[in-house]
């Protein structure tokens, strides 16, 4: 199925969630409401004709300006196509729904993002840091991190 | 370290259970025993967290991040592209050329460049017998759990005449910094293609050895048949992949199934797990896919040094690499599984983002629902057959 296709088989579904979309793009990405991916992801798996049984990535990503969010890749390995949903949040509000109910994998990449971007997964069944200490403070990876100058009493900067 | 958990009433005493000499009743209790970082069978610096009642497993926590060390970060800091191949050596520093290979490949992808044809096979070439290299310590170290010493030596000797290929090649024996944006740092020198030739004629009756020695050893065999089977859908659920998720029977291969470099152009076939010696998607199947997998790649080996072309190893690029905004994502399959570069480009000379999907990490998270209901012993084969390299887990 083509990006377009699948792009109108969304649209037909869920009207208002699908913001936007850049289907001309060298991967066509789709962009969808962050309160609602959950919904969207177990459609997008279960619909016959989509199938997106696997996901390949899920990453967290910085856009500048006070903009955060998250890009899936997503691949059906029974109808060998590929899209590229996007869910954006801001740096004052960052949430965005968790769909490690839908993918197993997506439990430790969404640990991640929160871990390396701040953004909370709602509904995440164990969301804590997973590769900083537990006791790190901010989120490394947004563009306006600054290194603390201390940890645990430690110098930081080398 | 062990140490006991509170737990509720109902598993305090269970009913009819013995008493101990002084009249108590014994208790039985879960219990908690920490594992790692520092453990010679969690291949690097992984801790594990069990919870275990008598010697069932009942659950694994891993904690990871003990070797993270930025490198998204750094990628976004470097002055520009090709600075951050190096870094992707020291990913999974067992098999650093698949590792370059997919980077390149996602470069290459967002500047729109073709590589000349030679630059391809040197790079399959390269890339099959790095993922021999990396096979072999895979199920050399895997012997060591399992309990066989001498297969890990037979292992890491064949490894060491890989290593002396690479080193003729590029001078460096680990992490080589070879494949280059647009083509390799230098062709390979004349007495190469006859070398490797001989490594694959030795080679190949080296695998049979290595199967009587470990593989279809009988005690090795009862040890692994039946052991943290990954069933086929929980394998996909997870993202599982590489000999994970061939070893549960799925025939899947991105060689094959999502063709990079001239992969299309060769003869061989992906070996999947099919439950020989116990269940499908046991760790003895995960073994065998990785012993196969090894004799497939002598094959490529052996091809593309046939077909391997004459020409230039560097394609025309431009000296200040700075592609157009935009963003891939692609993936590889290493030796561990799906390597994916998720890169985005903001038309300048760094890479606004770099997202690395490592596929020890994503392995590593199926750990804990294949490990339940298992043996405690038997934990060390299970985090042994995911062949998990701890640089590539916390990046």
């Amino acid at each position: 199925m083509t990006a377009e296709e699948i792009y109108n088989n969304l649209k037909a579904k869920f009207g208002d969630a699908i913001v936007e979309a850049k289907l001309d793009a060298l991967q066509p990405w789709i962009v969808v409401d962050p309160n609602r991916t959950k919904e969207i992801a177990l459609f997008l798996r279960d619909e016959p004709a989509l199938q997106f049984d696997s996901m390949m990535c899920l990453s967290g990503v910085d856009y500048n300006g006070g903009k955060l969010g998250i890009v899936y890749h997503l691949f059906s390995m029974v109808h060998k196509h590929k899209i590229v949903l996007k869910a954006h949040c801001t740096k004052e509000n960052p949430h965005i729904q968790s769909v490690s109910s839908v993918w197993g994998t997506a439990n430790w990449h969404e640990r991640e993002v929160f871990d390396m971007y701040g953004v909370v997964i709602d509904e995440h069944p164990d969301l804590r840091r997973i590769l900083l200490p537990y006791d790190w403070e901010g989120h490394p990876l947004r563009k306006d991190y600054k290194v603390p100058e201390f940890y645990n009493g430690m110098k930081v900067p080398y | 370290m062990i140490e006991t958990k509170t737990l509720p009433t109902q598993y305090v005493t269970q009913p009819g259970a013995p008493k101990t000499s002084s009249g108590q009743t014994v208790r039985t209790d879960e219990m908690i025993i920490n594992m790692g970082p520092q453990h010679p069978s969690t291949h690097g610096v992984l801790r594990l967290e069990i919870v275990v009642d008598g010697e069932i497993i009942i659950d694994v926590i891993p904690h990871i991040g003990y070797l993270h060390r930025c490198f998204e970060k750094h990628a976004e800091h470097m002055a520009n592209y090709q600075q951050v191949i190096p870094y992707c050596d020291r990913l999974d520093y067992c098999a650093a050329i698949n590792e370059e290979h997919s980077y390149v490949l996602a470069v290459e992808r967002l500047l729109k460049i073709e590589v000349p044809e030679r630059v391809e096979y040197i790079r399959v070439i390269m890339a099959e017998l790095q993922r021999i290299a990396s096979h072999l310590i895979a199920v050399g170290t895997f012997g060591i759990d399992a309990g066989a010493f001498t297969p890990f030596l037979y292992a890491f000797h064949d490894r060491e005449l890989i290593l002396s290929l690479f080193e003729m090649t590029c001078g460096a024996r680990l992490l080589y910094n070879y494949f280059w944006i647009g083509g390799l740092s230098h062709d390979i020198p004349p007495q190469f293609a006859g070398k490797a030739k001989e490594f694959c004629t030795y080679f190949k009756p080296r695998i049979k050895e290595f199967n009587d020695l470990l593989t279809f050893n009988e005690i090795f065999v009862k040890r692994t048949a039946n052991v943290g089977v990954l069933p086929k859908d929980v394998a996909i659920n997870y993202a599982c992949s590489g000999p994970m998720l061939r070893g549960s029977g799925v025939n899947w291969d991105l060689r094959r199934d999502d063709p990079y470099s001239v992969y299309h152009k060769i003869e061989w076939e992906p070996k999947i797990g099919k439950g020989e010696m116990g269940t499908v998607g046991d760790v003895w199947d995960r073994h065998i896919v990785r012993m196969r997998e090894m004799e497939e790649s002598v094959k490529i080996i052996e091809q593309a040094l046939a077909a391997l072309p004459e020409g230039n190893v560097q394609a025309a690029i431009p000296k200040r690499i700075r592609p157009d905004a935009g963003e891939v994502y692609v993936r590889t399959e290493t030796p561990r599984g799906e390597l994916g570069f998720y890169l985005i480009s903001d038309g300048t000379g760094t890479p606004f983002r770099l997202k690395c999907r490592a596929p020890a990490f994503v392995n590593l998270s199926v750990l804990p629902e294949i490990s339940r209901g298992a043996m405690i012993a038997d934990l060390v084969l299970i985090a042994g057959s995911t062949d998990i390299v701890l640089g590539q887990v916390d990046r």
